[in-house]
């Protein structure tokens, strides 16, 4: 097979011939669930790798116009499973963008922990399952009882481990107490020890960094075209972070680096990532000393926030309040008006396009997905890579099914 | 002449029957096939991890090959475009499997009753264990498993006799309630929109 | 707050000087809400629109999406199709929007300006039936490739119209 058919993923009718179709298919283990490639292969070369997506798709969207603001943060969370408590940040920004409700700066700072511990999260499954898939189980088991300890965390403030649906529009749904903030700093103690066995493990083994080390790259002018955010860009070298170039939540009073890199690759990915989870346990240490105290809950949103349970059970003006927010026909209007709110996830730019109509339901809710434009670079990636630099490359995106087809 | 017989071999020998060997067997050594889709695949990888092992229980090994395994453990939503794939895993399992259904989506498609769906994937295959939660925590995970080792050490037989017996699809039938709505307006029946009238 | 804002009016008087001149015959109409400017073009000019952007700073396509006016009270237009555009060295963000009407749902596909609108244009296909002419590889992205109906639009029920069941029932006896 001529070399230079490796430069043109576009093949036609003669050139196919002698190439071997693979289907790398939904039921794999590598494919973190329900994702399709059609591989061409010439032997052991890949020369194009078509994407079929959509064997999650549930109707993200569609739920999005039936339910209201507050019930929808549970299926937000659905999303981006790995992560659940970025996503209903992210969807609580954009509603409270849309009403206009700024919130207190308790409310902030917890949200803030919380989105900087779910970053911790994320990155420890994209990297404990990409060397999985490399190879290297004892490393998934590292990742994985780190990250038990953020689920007892989360368990602590919400009462589930997983998809806590915690935020609600203007504040949270239980105030966070005091041994939930020790658990915090407990955590954020330990946190060296397991961090270092784990770096230690993977970031200079042999086989791991000739595995990654020049496979799947992404150039930057590639990266900006094709909407690349997130550690996936950054690797690429665009040095943007949302945190930094847009604050929102309380990101203005900390003081920490944006990772970026000029690699390109999946070992670049990864050393982003790994570099990031050290940010994030610098601003978790700047913010849980300093929680302000106060209410949770926005003051003066009126209808759109929910009083506290023992002011409902006890007072008539509780019981009223409840009454506005959650009867249908006496909730709070949204503006006729639409807008495009993003923050930055664990995985990227996550951002929700929300129209609103005057009702407390969204008309349209768009997610717009950092998985979705990131797998379809992957065809790009994959110039010039082995069967096996697949399973890499697929790792270092990391791509969620369920916000890939939402 | 028995007793004596017990008291001198005390619990080195067991006296059973082949088809109860064979159960316990396969009860105990069950290897999982996960058919992880959503999130119920995160928690599946949680119990299978160090916290709470799952390999204490005979699932050692999380087989990705259907040919390899005994039990199928459905985790997480399954959408139309995804059926045939999983009723083709389920064929090509070699008998005898048997299926878990974790997770609300899986066993009536959960929160998501959308176009997309399916509710429920005991409406295109056999399932025998059923495991509520969204998602369900890795002991009940674990409690799903071990009701269904029960439920193998019960029944079985150690040369396939059982398969003879089994013609006819198990359980009630079910009452479909998008069927219900079809014949309503069949008949051109319509209910009151139930979509509310805003303030304005 | 206030800041901010008048940096980013100062930058997008800058972005639309730089196309004042070749979208000079095109109606352009701007707006602001929660400091966010959206510009409405009209759907005949879109490529000219889409590329005067592009060469304007804004190199990055955030999202493209459609939203379906069907029951939202006093739009005089079916389909809305949005894109979010960015500039990366900047910051600079604006919400770009178009109308479409029945029956004539074809535009010209962005892919030829940003690359990564390739998927986000067969999700808006798949969901809304828009059609997207010069694309690569246009077909359905999410759906199976015979679904029939395009399920974001507003006379498609939530629970869809059985498609979710038709399979084939596999009982025990038979696996």
């Amino acid at each position: 097979m001529p070399l230079e058919l490796l430069e043109s993923p576009d093949l036609n009718a003669n050139q196919r011939e002698g190439l071997w179709t693979l289907n790398f298919g939904p039921q794999h283990p590598a494919t973190h669930t329900t994702l399709r490639l059609v591989l061409q292969l010439d032997g052991e070369m890949v020369i194009d790798a078509e994407p079929d997506i959509g064997f999650l798709h549930s109707g993200f969207e569609k739920l999005g116009e039936v339910l209201d603001f507050n019930q929808y943060v549970t299926i937000v969370d659905r999303m981006n499973y790995i992560s659940p408590m970025a996503n209903e940040i992210a969807w609580h920004h954009a509603v409270e963008k849309l009403l206009g409700i700024e919130l207190t700066p308790r409310c902030k700072y917890i949200r803030t922990i919380f989105a900087e511990l779910m970053r911790i999260h994320d990155h420890l499954l994209c990297l404990g399952t990409c060397v999985l898939d490399l190879g290297g189980a004892t490393a998934f088991m590292y990742a994985f009882n780190e990250r038990e300890a953020i689920y007892e965390i989360c368990e602590r403030a919400s009462g589930q481990r997983f998809h806590t649906s915690y935020t609600r529009v203007g504040g949270l749904l239980y105030d966070v107490t005091d041994d939930w903030v020790d658990m915090v700093k407990k955590y954020i103690k330990n946190f060296a020890k397991p961090y270092k066995d784990f770096s230690g493990l993977v970031m200079k083994n042999r086989i791991f960094v000739e595995r990654t080390r020049d496979v799947g790259v992404l150039s930057r002018d590639e990266a900006i075209a094709g909407g690349a955010t997130g550690p996936v860009a950054r690797a690429s070298g665009v040095a943007r972070d949302l945190r930094r170039d847009e604050p929102y939540l309380a990101y203005d009073d900390f003081d920490f680096d944006v990772c970026a890199s000029q690699g390109g690759d999946c070992y670049a990915r990864f050393q982003v990532r790994m570099m990031e989870m050290l940010e994030s346990i610098k601003i978790i240490e700047q913010a849980i000393d300093k929680i302000p105290s106060g209410p949770i809950y926005a003051a003066g949103t009126g209808k759109e926030s929910m009083p506290d349970k023992r002011e409902v059970y006890r007072s008539i003006e509780g019981l009223i309040h409840h009454f506005e927010s959650v009867m249908p026909n006496r909730q709070m209007q949204a503006p006729k008006e639409s807008v495009y709110a993003a923050t930055e996830s664990p995985n990227g730019e996550l951002g929700y396009y929300i129209v609103g109509d005057g009702t407390f339901r969204a008309y349209r809710a768009r997610t717009r997905p950092p998985s979705l434009l990131h797998f379809s670079l992957f065809a790009r990636m994959m110039r010039g890579c082995m069967l096996s630099d697949v399973v890499a490359v697929l790792g270092s995106i990391n791509i969620i099914a369920a916000e890939l087809d939402r | 002449m028995a007793t004596q017989i017990n008291k001198q071999l005390g619990d080195n020998v067991f006296l059973t029957t082949l088809d109860a060997a064979a159960s316990w067997g396969r009860a105990n050594s069950l290897w999982p096939m996960p058919f992880a889709t959503a999130c119920c695949g995160i928690e599946l990888m949680s119990t299978a991890a160090s916290k709470h092992d799952l390999s204490r229980f005979g699932s050692e090994v999380m087989r990705f090959s259907p040919r390899q395994c005994d039990l199928m453990i459905v985790a997480g939503r399954v959408v139309m475009k995804m059926l045939p794939i999983l009723q083709r895993i389920w064929l090509q399992m070699p008998e005898p499997k048997w299926c878990i259904s974790m997770g609300a989506c899986a066993c009536s498609g959960g929160v998501f009753d959308t176009y997309a769906v399916v509710q429920g994937i005991d409406r295109f295959m056999p399932v025998d264990v059923y495991i509520p939660g969204c998602p369900p925590r890795p002991e009940q995970l674990i409690r799903g498993i071990i009701d269904l080792q029960e439920k193998i050490q019960k029944g079985g037989t150690v040369n396939a006799r059982e398969f003879k017996l089994r013609i006819l699809p198990e359980g009630p039938p079910r009452f479909d309630e998008d069927e219900l709505v079809r014949i309503r307006e069949r008949n051109g029946f319509k209910l009151d929109d139930p979509k509310y009238d805003p303030v304005h | 707050m206030s800041k901010e804002t008048s940096t980013t009016s100062s930058e997008l008087d800058a972005v639309k000087a730089k196309f004042a001149e070749s979208l000079s015959g095109v109606s352009l109409e701007w707006s602001e809400f929660r400091e966010q400017h959206r510009v409405v073009f009209p759907a005949t000019e879109l490529l000219k629109c889409l590329i005067a952007f592009k060469a304007a700073g804004f190199d990055q396509l955030s999202d493209l999406t459609a939203v379906d006016l069907l029951e939202y009270g006093n739009a005089s237009d079916r389909f809305e199709v949005i894109y979010c555009l960015l500039n990366v060295d900047s910051g600079l963000r604006l919400i770009a929007k178009t109308y479409l009407n029945e029956p004539d749902l074809t535009i010209p596909s962005a892919t030829s300006v940003w690359f990564g609108a390739d998927w986000l244009e067969r999700e808006v296909y798949d969901m809304y039936g828009i059609l997207f002419s010069g694309h690569p590889n246009f077909k359905r992205l999410l759906l199976p490739q015979e679904f029939q109906s395009f399920p974001m639009r507003k006379d498609y029920p939530v629970k869809g119209r059985g498609e979710r069941h038709n399979f084939p029932v596999i009982t025990r006896a038979e696996s």
